[in-house]
């Protein structure tokens, strides 16, 4: 993925990297970043940025992936300006050290869990070129490197505080450089080879990873549903959010043999009244991103095993980078579309004999970032939610659980760990302190040597939590 | 035994189990939960005179930190594991209806969890409640430095347990590698900084989370205090330092920070305690640990070896090789370039460093990497909220040392250097769970505006529906409120 920008001028070397850190560490020092008002005063200020520049974000998207404005609103706009709304009305509250429960066997005592900053932080997003170096705390920002971080980096520095926030733009080398620095966290979104890249090096320094990856995303569609609405989600969730590339989009479809020829003609019919009858020339939908990418659909495509299956779309133009909408079903199950993750405008349909053997299908492979059942049985449901091991399950919908602010988005296992959105943002870049007060009173001697069988009995009683016990054991009874 | 010391096979029959569907279930996470607690309990003899002969400990010292630390653990686990697992419903926009939410913890899998020496019990069996109680099948590697524990971890449980589902494999560095090989689901491993690097490098390579339970210098900064307040100070000072494992614990004190004008009441207060506590005879010493092999013995002696270093002993100094016992030792003052005020001690050996002013302090702990646990001694509100918020530490305790560690409703883990990742109570639980996000919705009121093509009108609505304006939105679709052109 990372190799088109290889040749651009590498100024950024290791020596770069490390002074950028030294600067963002000295600032960490000054606390200048701990104070609620320089939060706060950093999501404003990006929040104003997102208000004052939405059209050039718009543009820029447009330019780039050909993303129509309505779908660049959705998903990059909105998403970020509630995310910072959502941080400015609520840091306070995350702000606040928690109190907790202590036990008997540490009273008199009071405890309390204080959050603070982990440090200087490494963003890495999406698309590899861009890199935000973001400084803890104010991780809702964060959401702002998406894909239209093209051009987020002039921006950036108009808007926010340059001595605690540096946008590094680059492919490999820069990556690299960036990668041996020491870090307090590294939060990466891309796929698992370089997350494991990312891993690895931030193991050197025992930096605390979130890694956001994708996976081949399953949607299951039983026969007994609304078939317009499913197939207007499923449209929705695969071309309409930057034409299938996003790592929650749906992969491949499950469904059985008797019903999938209806649920694909009801999917084309759909198709047509979104973007009409050629595609290619919709205004509505994006393009590839690059000519690296478009060549690797092809690729999927223009394979033997697959392209006899294709039963929709197909058409690509190379010279606009565009690929049409495309259903292919029952691919070989040995060929690549099977086993890689798509992340482009191509869907898989694959069948069962019974909807039940999807759940066994989907176990068999590792475990995807979302997974989407359509169903009105409510068995089926339950088995799905409780056997399917995945970041996130919608039932009867698609990606809209990243418009939830208080449900985590993150991977597990292949689809990566850690998780982020609203609360669980700032959590992500936050070191939970456990603080234990205790007063000179109410040492308990049994604590300390010499020992005798007198103090073991009161630390057993102690550490139960029983006060009667603990009487008996002072009284010498046992 | 197959050469790979039955790795693979025992990580096969885990995956099968856990395939199986049985470590699910509240009843089997249960029956496990309460058969470690028979475990302890009719055993609890036999680990004390392990516990004695492997590193000295005395059965109070082994009740306090080893066998009472897992009853309680056991304890809070099943009185609290419905609600543990019980997924957490919340509230969604209206604009999101109708539909539900939730949370839903999940078992990660087949999980790995290496032990270290110098808690061997508890070290194995507290990180095993919290997989457990999450519902994984679960590898235990003990540590190969206190050999007997291990060799007895591994004939008891699977007498107790689940042998299907929860397994020891024991060796040294060998079987270590050869375990990090495989495929887990989570990695939890207590031990030294330069392993956890090699345990997070290899989990990379199946993109595994970890758990890093690590150690560092942990500082105890000793304020001016009334003269009854030192000496409970001083007692807990020593029983952080001395009490524990003869200083060999993670989250033991290190060094202290004192004002100079205080210094010599201070020593002269510790070699008070040390007399009542242990006695002055290194021959003859009470209720002391030993050090766990020669390795790390020769390791202390050494630092002390420094001339520079030697010559700053206010108190004890003297070794029993034969019986691996170092007597509790003050140092006034050590250079600040030497090793020992370098390197975690993990040893009976405390250096006092004396300041001008006790605020240098924070500036004296921030120039080092961040520690797993801070103590302060101190009356003073005021330093305390600085200590709090100008550095950086896995735990902050005032006026006591090692005891956060029992608050089980605090989370123990580390920062920086000093490890990521937090277990004990429901942390425990989460260290080995994975949230996953449901969002349930129905096929009815289907909002059109989500769906190309695109238009004003539906660019319009979707602003007013992200920003939550219900009655602009309601205006929009009466059509008494125009789009906007953008």
């Amino acid at each position: 993925m990372a190799s088109e920008e290889q040749v651009k001028n590498s100024a950024f070397d290791t020596e770069a990297a490390n002074c950028l850190v030294k600067e963002l560490r000295g600032t960490v020092v000054a606390g200048k970043t701990k104070s609620y008002e320089w939060r706060v005063k950093q999501l404003k200020s990006l929040l104003k940025m997102v208000e004052e520049r939405d059209k050039q974000i718009c543009d820029a998207l447009f330019s780039d992936l050909s993303k129509p404005e309505m779908e660049a609103f959705i998903h990059e706009i909105a998403l970020i300006k509630n995310s910072c709304k959502l941080s400015l009305k609520k840091l306070k509250e995350w702000m606040k050290p928690e109190k907790v429960k202590t036990t008997l066997s540490t009273f008199p005592s009071s405890a309390e869990i204080v959050p603070e900053p982990l440090g200087v932080v490494l963003v890495i997003s999406a698309w590899n070129y861009p890199f935000c170096i973001w400084e803890c705390c104010c991780s809702e920002a964060l959401r702002n490197c998406s894909s239209h971080v093209f051009i987020a980096e002039n921006l950036l520095e108009e808007y926010l505080d340059n001595s605690a926030i540096k946008v590094v733009e680059g492919g490999v080398p820069e990556t690299s450089a960036l990668l041996e620095q020491k870090w307090d966290k590294i939060f990466y979104t891309g796929n698992g080879r370089i997350g494991r890249v990312v891993m690895a090096a931030a193991a050197k320094h025992l930096t605390p990873v979130v890694l956001e990856l994708g996976g081949k995303s399953p949607v299951v569609v039983d026969s007994n549903i609304d078939l317009t609405v499913t197939a207007r989600r499923i449209i929705g969730g695969k071309w309409a959010c930057n034409n299938g590339q996003a790592c929650v989009a749906p992969d491949y479809i499950i469904t059985t043999k008797q019903f999938a020829p209806k649920l694909i003609d009801s999917i084309k019919h759909e198709l047509v009244k979104f973007y009409g009858e050629d595609p290619l020339n919709s205004p509505d939908i994006s393009r590839v991103v690059n000519s690296n990418h478009f060549a690797r659909l092809s690729k999927l495509l223009d394979d033997d095993r697959v392209s006899g299956k294709i039963v929709h779309g197909g058409q690509t133009d190379k010279s606009s980078l565009k690929i049409a909408p495309t259903i292919v079903l029952d691919a070989e199950e040995d060929s690549l579309i099977m086993h890689e993750e798509i992340f482009g405008p191509l869907l898989l349909v694959v069948t069962v004999e019974k909807i039940e053997d999807g759940i066994d299908f989907i176990n068999s492979r590792s475990k995807p970032l979302a997974a989407y059942i359509f169903t009105n049985n409510k068995q089926l449901k339950q088995d799905f939610v409780s056997n399917i091991s995945s970041g996130a399950i919608v039932v009867n919908d698609i990606s809209l659980h990243l418009m939830v602010d208080t449900l985590p988005f993150g991977g597990v296992g292949e689809s990566g760990t850690g998780a982020y959105h609203g609360k669980f943002s700032f959590d992500a870049f936050t070191h939970k302190k456990a603080v234990l007060h205790r007063s000179f009173l109410g040492d308990a001697p049994a604590r300390y040597p010499p020992y005798t069988a007198g103090k073991l009995r009161l630390l057993k009683a102690l550490l139960d939590g029983s006060i009667f016990g603990i009487i008996r054991a002072l009284f010498g009874f046992s | 035994m197959e050469d790979d010391h039955g790795v693979r096979r025992s990580v096969e029959e885990l995956r099968q189990t856990f395939k199986s569907g049985k470590t699910r279930g509240v009843d089997w996470r249960k029956s496990q939960l309460r058969a470690i607690l028979r475990l302890i309990e009719e055993n609890k003899d036999n680990f004390y005179k392990l516990l004695q002969s492997e590193l000295g400990k005395h059965p109070v010292e082994s009740y306090r930190d080893e066998i009472g630390i897992v009853k309680k653990s056991v304890d809070l686990a099943l009185s609290c594991i419905d609600q543990w697992m019980s997924p957490k419903k919340g509230w969604l926009p209206l604009l999101f209806l109708p539909a539900s939410r939730k949370l839903l913890s999940e078992p990660l899998g087949v999980v790995l969890i290496i032990g270290s020496w110098n808690f061997p019990i508890s070290l194995i069996l507290d990180p095993l409640i919290g997989a457990i109680s999450a519902g994984n099948t679960v590898v235990l590697k003990p540590s190969e430095l206190a050999p007997n524990c291990s060799s007895f971890l591994a004939k008891l449980l699977p007498v107790y347990l689940d042998s299907k589902a929860i397994k020891v494999i024991e060796g040294g560095r060998e079987v270590s590698n050869q375990l990090l090989e495989y495929k887990w689901d989570k990695i939890f491993f207590t031990g030294s900084v330069k392993v956890g690097k090699v345990v997070m490098a290899a989990a990379a390579k199946h993109l595994t989370p970890v758990t890093l339970e690590l150690g560092g210098k942990c500082p105890a900064i000793f304020d001016s205090l009334p003269n009854a307040d030192i000496k409970v100070a001083t007692k807990r000072v020593a029983s952080g330092k001395w009490g524990a494992c003869c200083g060999q614990a993670c989250i033991g004190v290190d060094y202290m920070l004192v004002e100079q004008k205080i210094a010599t009441t201070l020593i002269e207060e510790l070699k008070k305690t040390i007399k009542t506590f242990y006695g002055d005879d290194v021959r003859n010493l009470k209720n002391m640990s030993k050090i766990i092999n020669k390795f790390h013995f020769d390791r202390l002696r050494n630092l002390l070896e420094d001339p520079a270093v030697a010559n700053c002993i206010v108190y004890g100094g003297s070794f029993d090789e034969k019986n691996l016992i170092i007597e509790p030792t003050i140092l006034l003052d050590p250079p600040l370039n030497a090793e020992i005020m370098n390197e975690e001690i993990f040893g009976p050996l405390l250096p006092i460093i004396t300041l001008d002013d006790i605020k240098e302090s924070i500036e004296f702990i921030n120039s080092k990497s961040k520690p797993l646990a801070l103590y302060a001694f101190t009356k003073n509100e005021n330093f305390k909220k600085q200590i709090l918020t100008e550095t950086s530490s896995g735990s902050v305790t005032f006026n006591d040392t090692m005891i956060q560690f029992a608050c089980d409703d605090l989370p123990f883990g580390g920062v920086g250097q000093s490890g990521f990742g937090r277990y004990h109570g429901k942390y425990s639980f989460d260290a080995f769970s994975h949230e996953k996000a449901v969002l349930e919705r129905s096929f009815y009121f289907e909002l059109e505006p989500r769906h190309p093509p695109w238009n004003n009108f539906k660019l319009e609505f979707l602003r007013l529906a992200y920003n939550y304006d219900y009655v602009g939105l309601v205006l929009l679709l009466l059509g008494l409120k125009k789009p906007l052109s953008s």
